[in-house]
């Protein structure tokens, strides 16, 4: 065997590997689904796929805000979305998150819960965490009381009413205080931090939610270079763990997100234009042409 | 930026547990001790004329004022900590005095101008029984379970309807007031059996004692102090609860309370309708002291002083809504008598400075850093 051919075969190894891991999704801890009856209110990824979305159609007044969109996340995946402004993204999550009851098509988290049927509490409980555009967090409880609310727990009132902390719940919050970054300020008003640190607290509650899905929108807006870079490791430490919905402008965080091997989703006019490698979707004369109005 | 690493028990470190801290129960103690103690042998035993002799005027006038404090307090639970702005919780509150109200009036007995087994209005009326709503006014326990249960029932199907529709903010305040005018019309006509616009009055008994006797006067204010005393520790152990930030995170971010897998409807609701309830208490406590129920207590005005008693005392403080009750009672009766015609300017002008100046009280001016609580700190720390 030659140098050159053992080169070769080198190089055709690392094709094949990339090649594989760009098609390949993760598989989330998902098992067989044999001999594994679901239970109520579970969502079941045996089949691979954390949220399904058919055919969806909005629309306000006569403007369809989602037009026909289709779209699946796979169980483990970090999915970017990317869309000019008016693309329907904020309205997909609505969708998603039950704020918006579409016209017609078909939502469904897992392969057995249907998302249409199901209130805004419900669709928390069934573990789809939401951050919105701009950080919401409870501007007059300290950032402790905050992450304690969002802490998975009984949600109902008589609960609520007699609830007290377990050592292992404060090890919890104290942990994800120490992942934010926010262990310090653990009990200042949260009204008085800095708009990074907002974004990093309701980042922070909604893993406390302990959700199988998260959906965030423009995570990243108003924080520092190195806030954002921040994020990005912690996203990429979610992944596998949970399913991740990323809706994002800043292309240089997308590009850090897929580490140039996962799919892009660009929406335009309320339905999927292209989806692809980040790559490829810039070079997408369609992508290039809404982008830059041509 | 590094961030230290801190002990996670220094940070973590939280004031639960206990429901007040030492001094707060000194302060409870002390205070039942001048409701059940100081007041009633100031007023009883000290003989008139006697430098420290409490006026039997200034019992009634503060056991009136406790009354309305409890208002403020149920006020504050829905409005300063859920931030659902109720300008209907007058209606509750006459509710329940009317609970009250039919038991005192059935307790005349044959005493009145009429010398009948009915109450006065009806004979005026040509009324030959007791209306159907009447059955249960003879029996005291049964009319003070009606007392809790009749404004709760009414404030559960209420918040019901108004909170699942998501009705929210001024909407929500409208149309408490159009909730309270409604009843307030209907309380005023003769048919519906409640007096019509004289009300009740004119009570002699409660449980068979006379009532305008100086030791009932005394007991009745005993009796609306503590009950005072006991809302204030069940609202505080509300508040300290998880059960008492959610309602506080509904005030602040509702979609976020949403999202985190809360469901409003069912705090909102359950707290709406504890705060009715305690209205109605201070309603049934209020009407022996006073003498009189008449549908005024339901008109719209009489429920935005509700608003403005907790307003000016400090939303979302505890303490801050009793303040502001006596605070503005005490300034309307000695206003009312020195200076009658200024009253309701001095009030408009009391809002339009607490909105402008004092947006967190009285309570908020004296906890401010700058306030009068920081000044009165500096002065002893110079002086030591």
């Amino acid at each position: 065997m030659t140098p050159e051919l053992m080169e070769e075969g080198a190089k055709r190894l690392e094709a094949y590997a990339l090649k594989r891991a760009s098609a390949a999704t993760a598989s989330g801890g998902r098992e067989a689904a044999y001999g594994r009856p679901t239970r109520w209110g579970e969502a079941d990824f045996s089949h691979g796929v954390a949220l399904y979305l058919d055919d969806i159609t909005v629309s306000f007044d006569g403007f369809k805000a989602l037009n026909a969109l289709t779209l699946t996340v796979n169980v483990g995946e970090l999915r970017c979305i990317i869309g000019p402004n008016g693309a329907g993204k904020t309205t997909m999550m609505d969708c998603i998150t039950g704020k918006t009851r579409p016209d017609s098509g078909k939502a469904f988290f897992g392969s057995t819960i249907d998302l249409l049927r199901l209130t805004e509490p419900e669709i928390a409980q069934a573990g789809i965490g939401r951050k919105f555009q701009k950080p919401t967090v409870y501007e007059e409880l300290s950032v402790f009381e905050n992450l304690e609310l969002a802490l998975a727990a009984d949600r109902r009132v008589r609960a609520s009413l007699f609830s007290r902390l377990t050592g292992t719940q404060l090890d919890r919050i104290g942990e994800v205080l120490q992942t934010i970054h926010l262990l310090p300020e653990a009990q200042r008003t949260a009204g008085l931090l800095s708009h990074g640190q907002k974004q990093w607290l309701e980042i922070g509650m909604l893993l406390m939610q302990d959700p199988k899905l998260l959906l965030l929108d423009e995570p990243v807006a108003g924080m520092t270079d190195e806030e954002t870079e921040r994020t990005a490791e912690l996203f990429l430490s979610l992944e596998g763990k949970h399913s991740l919905v990323v809706v994002e402008h800043d292309m240089k965080f997308v590009d850090q997100l897929t580490e140039g091997r996962k799919k892009v989703t660009v929406l335009h006019e309320g339905s999927v234009l292209a989806e692809g490698l980040l790559a490829d979707v810039q070079n997408n004369d369609k992508v290039v042409e809404v982008y830059l109005g041509r | 930026m590094k961030t230290p690493d801190l002990p996670m028990s220094v940070v973590l470190e939280q004031k639960r547990g206990l429901l007040l801290g030492p001094k707060g129960w000194s302060a409870v103690l002390a205070a039942v001790l001048v409701i059940a103690v100081l007041v009633p042998v100031l007023n009883l035993v000290v003989p008139d004329g006697h430098a420290l002799h409490l006026s039997d005027y200034a019992v009634t006038l503060t056991g009136k004022i406790i009354c309305y404090a409890i208002c403020a307090l149920a006020m504050d639970l829905i409005w300063g900590y859920t931030g659902i702005l109720s300008l209907g919780h007058g209606l509750f509150f006459a509710l329940g005095g009317y609970g009250m109200g039919m038991y005192l009036m059935r307790q005349i007995g044959t005493d009145g101008n009429y010398k009948s087994e009915l109450p006065d209005f009806m004979v005026f009326l040509n009324w030959q029984a007791l209306p159907w709503h009447w059955a249960l006014s003879d029996l005291f326990i049964a009319q003070a379970l009606l007392i809790v249960l009749v404004p709760g029932a009414l404030a559960f199907v209420f918040g019901w309807f108004a909170f699942r529709s998501r009705i929210k903010g001024v909407y929500f305040s409208i149309i408490t007031t159009a909730m309270t005018f409604a009843a307030m019309l209907l309380f005023f006509r003769n048919e519906t059996g409640f007096g019509g616009n004289n009300g009740f009055t004119d009570f002699k008994r409660i449980l068979g004692v006379p009532i305008a006797t100086g030791q009932m006067r005394v007991l009745l204010f005993v009796i609306s102090g503590l009950v005072l005393v006991a809302f204030y520790l069940m609202a505080r152990a509300i508040v300290n609860s998880k059960y008492g930030r959610v309602l506080q995170a509904i005030r602040d971010a509702e979609t976020r309370v949403m999202f985190t897998g809360y469901s409003p409807l069912a705090y909102k609701l359950s707290i709406w309708t504890l705060s009715a309830v305690m209205c109605a208490v201070a309603g049934a406590l209020y009407v022996p002291q006073v003498g009189i129920i008449n549908p005024s207590e339901m008109s719209p005005a009489a429920s935005i002083e509700i608003a403005i008693w907790t307003a000016v005392g400090g939303r979302a403080t505890l303490i801050g809504p009793i303040v502001g009750a006596f605070f503005v009672n005490g300034a309307k009766s000695w206003f009312t008598v020195a200076f009658p015609e200024f009253w309701l300017y001095f009030l408009g002008a009391l809002f339009i400075a607490v909105t402008l100046f004092l947006p967190n009280g009285i309570i908020g001016l004296l906890r401010r850093p700058g306030g009068i609580a920081g000044l009165f700190r500096r002065a002893t720390e110079k002086r030591t």
